[in-house]
């Protein structure tokens, strides 16, 4: 007699899935964001470069802020006052800079050596289409051909000094000019894709936060050069002179399964989807557990999604901001992202509207019961 | 003939090996003006037919340009994310952080992943990437994914033609669409030319894994002279000058046992005649083109090789100039032009 296939196995006996799931309509202020965000994502601002994101920020907030203004490092600040002199100052942070490439040799024939302009892998450089210069002129890392390669190359790591940047005939590029990743920035339905999304996904939120009415003398401050050491921050804290800082950067979510069943991923630092992410530490920063506290009871309260980020490897600008003048109480909230520092990385919609939804929640109803200790 | 038009359309189109459908139909819309008839093998390849001006039975010269490219193939689904195999040679060290397009149930748009550096050690990062570690997201939740990616299905690279100063077009899959583009220049400069011979134009299937489609294409075309067009190596540092061509100085014509050394010195002094610019490219043994197949078919096939320099072969960003595009066209319809009653003779061996 034969026996039911579909009890036979122990394992998992599904239903087959064959209707797409519903996505929610965004709002209208979420599509300006994801609209600003696209924008954002595609202009090309490397560490120490920042000009062509702060531009389009700066036309986005100026009817936002009471005052905006951008200091010697090319930091921009802007700022909404509260109603009482007496409210405490939070310095909330998003960085401008990316991670990307500075021609450092002129070679002949259009073929320029280049080094990265803050933390980059090696292993995602091969095969790789450029934006060079203000001009954004094509470029490309070319790679050798697999017919070429020996059998024993094939388990070889290419290091950045043995690539160029090929820009055929182009005569104009220099040494100096920055490049980066010429990657188009696309909505696949839950996420999206692009270049930059660490931080053009915080700077997005951040923008979204300014639209909103607070108890609190609101410091927004877009940095520079976060990714070349947290050096506008630290300037940015000074001057700011906050009571508390939340910093708000995009975070690896290294969320993928492993390709054994039996193991489950425990190092995912954070994961797609599930909400904003809390940081407790990092490399340079234990989180002030009264922030930690009051976010997270913010974001229970309001129903908005939230994960606590693994402790452990990486940093934010709460690390140079924390330890300014007399020290600054700081956490760091991070939208989600896979792929970071490659060409593309996925972020979850919902994931960015909510930060942006639970930081204007937290920021709304502070008291002076957020910082007592 | 809008020739960096053409050749867009066909980058577009995936047509990875043994899965040719999309890019079959692209070739045969363009072809179709251009020529009198169409046909083909059993394993995918196009011909089409351009009479000549003979009595017939006429002469028949083959152009072949595979159509096929390469990419890779769902090996795996696995709580959303796909673990893929190669089609064709895919050096996987390429692969993080490149676009693609998962053709499942719909087309979806990827990416394949990274490790961002923050959280890799240093030895982390002097392991090369393998093939078989290579996972594909495409941003959706698991369900989705579940529902509309299968194993089986295929990937194909998602980069986007551009074009750089000097005439150049980076593209995926130029191996061997440039080729195809340059059979479209050859008939189409031969548009309002008679020729005596037939030509028969022919976009094989599945050089990229056997040649199959050159094997089964020169079976049933049964021509009596064919001109393989293919891609070669563009000059780059890091790999010897000899190994490769000047990217924008003209094709390449191919010298070895795979090709008849008097078809070589008939394409070779028309070049020269036509101050076309081009290189001798010497191969020991063979040729890594289809010329390998047509060569022995049957009785065997006196063959020649026009190839155009291509960098970054294989790669998603692979670069030709589209100069050389149009010299291996102009060169095809030349020699066309000289083939009469006499050609045959001319070309025995002693």
């Amino acid at each position: 007699m034969m026996t039911n296939m579909a009890t036979k196995t122990k394992t998992k006996t599904k239903k087959k899935i064959t209707r797409p799931i519903k996505v929610t309509p965004p709002t209208a202020a979420q599509a300006d964001s994801l609209v600003l965000l696209k924008q954002l994502s595609e202009a090309v601002a490397v560490s120490g470069d920042e000009g062509a994101v702060r531009k389009i920020i700066r036309e986005a907030v100026t009817n936002l802020a009471d005052e905006v203004s951008v200091d010697a490092m090319g930091n921009l600040f802007a700022i909404k006052h509260a109603a009482s002199s007496r409210a405490p100052r939070v310095l909330v942070t998003a960085h401008l800079d990316e991670i990307g490439f500075m021609i450092v040799g002129e070679g002949k024939d259009g073929l320029h050596s280049f080094e990265a302009v803050g933390g980059i892998d090696d292993r995602i450089l091969l095969g790789k289409p450029l934006w060079v210069g203000a001009d954004k002129i094509n470029g490309v890392i070319g790679f050798k051909p697999i017919h070429l390669v020996k059998p024993n190359e094939r388990s070889t790591v290419v290091k950045i000094d043995s690539l160029k940047v090929d820009v055929g005939a182009n005569r104009s590029v220099k040494a100096g000019d920055r490049a980066t990743f010429a990657t188009p920035f696309v909505d696949l339905g839950f996420t999206v894709r692009g270049k930059a999304l660490d931080d053009r996904a915080g700077c997005a939120v951040l923008v979204e936060i300014l639209r909103g009415k607070y108890p609190v003398e609101l410091i927004a401050a877009f940095t520079v050069q976060e990714e070349v050491g947290l050096r506008g921050a630290k300037v940015a804290g000074y001057t700011a002179e906050p009571d508390a800082a939340i910093v708000i950067d995009c975070t690896p979510a290294n969320d993928l399964p492993s390709q054994d069943d039996e193991v489950e991923n425990s190092h995912y630092n954070t994961k797609l989807g599930h909400g904003a992410a809390i940081y407790s530490f990092d490399r340079g920063t234990v989180s002030d557990k009264r922030l930690i506290k009051h976010l997270a009871t913010t974001a229970e309260s309001k129903r908005i999604p939230y994960q606590h980020r693994q402790p452990g490897g990486g940093g934010t600008d709460a690390g140079a901001i924390h330890l300014t003048r007399g020290g600054v109480p700081s956490v760091s909230i991070s939208v989600p992202g896979r792929y970071l520092h490659s060409p593309a990385a996925l972020v979850s919609k919902d994931d960015f509207y909510n930060t942006a939804k639970l930081v204007r929640a937290a920021l709304e109803n502070w008291s002076p019961k957020v910082l007592k200790r | 003939m809008d020739l960096l038009s053409h050749l867009k359309t066909l980058v577009s189109a995936p047509g990875l090996s043994a899965h040719e459908d999309p890019i079959r139909n692209l070739i045969r819309e363009a072809w179709a003006p251009l020529t009198d008839e169409f046909g083909g093998d059993k394993l995918g390849s196009l011909w089409a037919t351009k009479h000549g001006t003979s009595k017939a039975p006429r002469k028949k010269i083959m152009l072949v340009a595979h159509m096929d490219a390469i990419g890779l193939m769902v090996r795996r689904v696995h709580q959303g994310f796909l673990y893929v195999t190669q089609i064709g040679g895919v050096d996987a060290r390429v692969m993080p952080g490149q676009p693609v397009y998962v053709h499942g149930k719909e087309t979806l748009q990827g990416v394949v992943a990274s490790t961002p550096p923050h959280l890799l050690s240093a030895s982390d990062r002097e392991k090369a990437v393998q093939l078989d570690d290579l996972i594909i997201d495409v941003g959706l939740p698991a369900e989705e994914v579940s529902r509309l990616v299968k194993v089986g299905d295929l990937i194909s690279y998602g980069q986007l033609p551009f074009e750089m100063q000097g005439d150049l077009l980076v593209a995926k899959s130029l191996d061997n669409r440039a080729s195809v583009a340059a059979v479209t220049a050859c008939l189409d400069a031969l548009k309002d030319r008679p020729h005596r011979w037939d030509v028969v134009a022919v976009a094989t299937a599945q050089e990229e894994i056997t040649y199959g489609g050159a094997y089964a294409s020169a079976f049933g075309v049964r021509p009596d002279l064919a001109i393989v067009i293919d891609v070669t190596h563009g000059s780059m540092p890091g790999i010897p000058e000899h190994k490769t061509s000047p990217v924008g100085e003209g094709p390449t014509i191919g010298w070895g046992p795979n090709l008849h050394p008097k078809v070589f010195k008939a394409l070779s002094d028309l070049a020269s005649q036509n101050e076309i610019p081009f290189k001798i490219e010497v191969m020991p043994m063979h040729s890594g083109t289809d010329a390998f197949a047509v060569q022995v078919s049957a009785e065997g096939i006196a063959c020649g090789l026009i190839s155009i320099p291509l960098r970054y072969m294989h790669t998603p960003v692979e670069t030709v100039s589209l100069k050389d595009i149009h010299r291996a066209g102009r060169l095809m319809a030349e020699y066309i032009l000289t083939l009469n009653d006499e050609t045959l003779n001319g070309l025995m061996l002693d």
